[in-house]
């Protein structure tokens, strides 16, 4: 083993055991909610999985503009890696939502702010993956990608101030609890301790998922190039 | 597929871009090439206007509505029809180029990139805006809604949200132009972005037609807050769009 896989297996190794710690802090030093109990505890996973998508959809835009100016494939593969990363944590924030919502509001979902900007961000990079996938040819991918990568970033202000204000304009469930004005300092630690956790699991999925891409890249690129050589055989290859 | 400039330079014509004819007069090029070519036919605006009837019409069976209740659920439906009647439309502004690859013929032509979109962009709008002329009195009628005292503030509504479907949509159908299922993605690319103007579309029109009717100021600014905003994007990414 190199000293970088070494190096690697050392972060695997830690990501799992932050991961697990969190889940012991969640679960036995976090004090107990008073109106709402256990199912409060899964407030820590829920909020640190929407801070670190709302991470990866900013990555998704930068590596956009990135590659656009700098036409470096590695930010597009960190543009897909994060994409993809991130359709994955808003889906836990959506199956843990409604979890939540149920025995607290007695309602699976409401269609409140907050909620619904999820919802529609999570559409957004789901078409963005599609997008990816339909497009043949890499070069073009890459480029009509970033493009939608960034316009979905800059819309989101607009859907939020949208969805907001006609949230506003009706009458709003009572949300119970959440993170109002005062959180308990040690939910506080709880859930930055599993927001780290959790952004450390990210890092190593974007890594992953980046590879993956890159490998794929240049599988690509030496089909091509087989394939060039195929189609000119005359051509002086050894040359 | 070479480069324009590429292009320019294997052919020994000399002229640089910097000849390239000014930005509006290119547009406007575009602008009534698009107008011709759709006024030849008239397809793609009667096919649109009537998909968008139908779906005013067929939303009178699914709900029923009272009057009060058309009231309710008007100014949404209107807007639901004029969005889908804009994707319908603006699918074939690009795969239109496609057939006899007019595409590259555009883009070799004299004029700026951004005249291509600008061109094709207008061109959009005032298609969605004739089938918009033919829809309002149609849903008027079927839903009983006085639109005649509050007809400037509506149209005001309307003039904004339509610059805010074609912006976003002539790009997207650009870039979708190149993918497979072109058909199924330009929607699903779409409308997740166009909630910022469907709610405050349909906003702005609920208001105006409420009883008594309000001035949907806040409404109104967001959305002209989202054409500036989608213009200034598409001014930046519009280059990136059409390169080979």
């Amino acid at each position: 083993m190199t000293p970088n896989r070494i190096l690697w297996l050392v972060v695997k190794l830690a990501a799992a055991a932050a991961m697990a710690a969190a889940g012991y802090a969640i679960f036995f030093i976090a004090p107990d909610e008073q109106t709402m109990h256990d199912i409060q505890r899964i407030f820590y996973i829920h909020v640190a999985s929407a801070w670190t998508a709302g991470v990866a959809f900013l990555i998704v835009a930068l590596a956009g503009v990135l590659y656009l100016v700098k036409r470096q494939p590695r930010f597009d593969w960190l543009g897909i890696a994060a994409a993809e990363t991130g359709v994955a944590f808003t889906s836990v924030v959506l199956i843990t939502g409604p979890i939540w919502a149920k025995p607290i509001w007695g309602i699976w979902w409401t269609w409140d702010a907050r909620l619904t900007l999820t919802f529609v961000l999570w559409l957004m990079y789901i078409a963005y993956l599609l997008l990816r996938s339909l497009i043949e040819d890499p070069q073009r991918r890459s480029v009509l990608c970033a493009v939608y990568g960034i316009f979905a970033f800059a819309d989101v202000p607009l859907v939020y101030m949208s969805i907001r204000w006609w949230r506003t304009q009706h009458p709003q469930p009572v949300i119970g609890g959440g993170q109002g004005s005062g959180l308990d300092p040690t939910m506080w630690k709880v859930l930055l301790f599993t927001w780290a956790a959790v952004s450390l699991l990210f890092a190593l999925m974007i890594r992953q998922r980046y590879r993956l891409e890159s490998a794929r890249y240049q599988t690509e690129v030496l089909r091509q190039e087989l394939e060039d050589r195929k189609e000119a055989p005359a051509a002086p290859s050894r040359a | 597929m070479a480069t324009r400039s590429q292009l320019v330079r294997e052919s020994g014509v000399t002229s640089a871009p910097a000849a390239a004819a000014p930005l509006w007069r290119g547009a406007w090029a575009i602008f009534a090439k698009e107008v011709r070519t759709e006024f030849r036919t008239r397809e793609l605006l009667t096919t649109t206007a009537v998909f968008a009837l139908m779906v005013v019409f067929l939303f009178s069976f699914s709900f029923d509505p009272s009057r009060e209740e058309s009231r309710r659920f008007g100014p949404g439906l209107l807007w639901i029809a004029i969005l889908f009647a804009g994707t319908l439309m603006l699918e074939p502004s690009f795969l239109r180029e496609q057939a006899n690859e007019t595409l590259s013929a555009l883009r070799l032509a004299p004029i700026q990139p951004c005249a291509i979109l600008l061109g094709k962009t207008m061109a959009n709008f005032l298609f969605l805006t004739i089938t918009e002329a033919l829809l309002l009195p149609a849903f008027a009628v079927f839903y009983d809604v006085r639109l005649w005292p509050v007809l400037p503030g509506v149209l005001l509504a309307l003039a904004l949200g339509t610059l805010g479907i074609v912006v976003p949509g002539t790009i997207f159908a650009a870039i979708t132009a190149h993918a497979r299922m072109r058909e199924m993605l330009l929607p699903l690319l779409l409308f997740p972005v166009l909630i910022s103007v469907l709610i405050p579309g349909t906003e702005a029109t609920a208001a105006l037609l409420a009883d008594p009717p309000e001035w949907p100021s806040l409404w109104l600014k967001l959305l002209a807050g989202a054409d500036v905003i989608y213009l200034v994007a598409a001014y930046l990414l519009f280059d990136s769009v059409l390169e080979e």
